[in-house]
């Protein structure tokens, strides 16, 4: 066992005890507190896949911005759920049992498939980094300028449909 | 070296806590946690697939940005959306939503 892999499987075993705490804590403070761990354990698996950028903008956009938005709503909106009352609805058991089916055969499909234990080529070294070569791809017209401005747009109209949807009309 | 059965195994169990998060939580902020949830094993698939498949081109990460932004606007819509009906009717728990049902 490699240095790769005892690092996969702790941030595995973080990414899985969180996630899980994520669904069953009654304070969702503290929610939103395991999923800031969820996401650093998956920034680092971003890390051991060699995708530096993604780690950092996991860093900086999931736990920078999208947990702390969590954390406002959260303390905008806990007055009455604090920890009287179920947490979770009736048909859990049911609901338990569909995410189990659906762990099983996302499971029995994946161990059908050919390429499951491939291991990884080492990344060629070429003229470019991937990082340069991501830059290329995200601004090149051959490449994917297209949903890069479609996605830029999608954010600005979030944004703008946001503050219209939260603001105060008297 | 990691297989890539360890990665996509890890992100279906993620996929299954988040989808058993967004069923059984009654809170719609802790709904939207675990939307997030499954976004992040989402991309744990796509970049895991662009570095054992071709690292020439570098679409899996271009996919996973994208997802990263319709993510970000995802959450912005939708917290502002649960904080206009808390303000509205003094309430985000799910089930108590019941507007448009009849």
């Amino acid at each position: 066992m490699d240095a790769s892999q005892v690092i996969f499987i702790l941030s595995a075993a973080l990414i899985i005890a969180s996630a899980l705490m994520v669904v069953s804590t009654r304070n969702l403070i503290h929610a939103a507190l395991w999923l800031i761990a969820t996401l650093f354990g998956v920034a680092i698996l971003y890390a051991v896949l060699e995708a530096g950028f993604l780690a950092v903008v996991q860093v900086v956009v999931y736990i920078g911005a999208i947990a702390i938005m969590f954390i406002f709503a959260v303390m905008l909106t806990r007055k009455e759920m604090r920890d009287q009352g179920p947490q979770v609805n009736s048909t859990w058991p049911l609901s338990a049992i569909l995410s189990l089916l659906t762990f099983g055969g996302l499971f029995v499909i994946l161990s059908k498939w050919d390429g499951l234990w491939k291991l990884p080529q080492a990344i060629p070294d070429g003229s470019q980094d991937t990082l340069t070569r991501l830059g290329v791809a995200l601004t090149s017209p051959e490449a994917f300028v297209l949903p890069f401005e479609v996605a830029s747009v999608l954010l600005l109209a979030a944004l703008i449909g946001s503050v219209y949807v939260a603001m105060n009309k008297k | 070296m990691i297989p890539l059965s360890w990665y996509l195994f890890l992100s279906a169990a993620l996929f299954s806590i988040g989808l058993f998060g967004v069923l059984v939580r009654r809170n719609a902020v802790a709904i939207l946690l675990s939307v997030e949830l499954m976004l992040n094993a989402v991309n744990i698939n796509l970049v895991s697939f662009w570095r054992y498949g071709n690292t020439a081109s570098m679409d899996g990460q271009v996919f996973a940005i994208i997802v990263f932004a319709v993510a970000a606007a995802e959450v912005a819509v939708g917290l502002s959306l649960i904080y206009s009906i808390y303000r509205r009717r003094n309430s985000v728990i799910a089930d108590e939503l019941d507007l448009m049902k009849w």
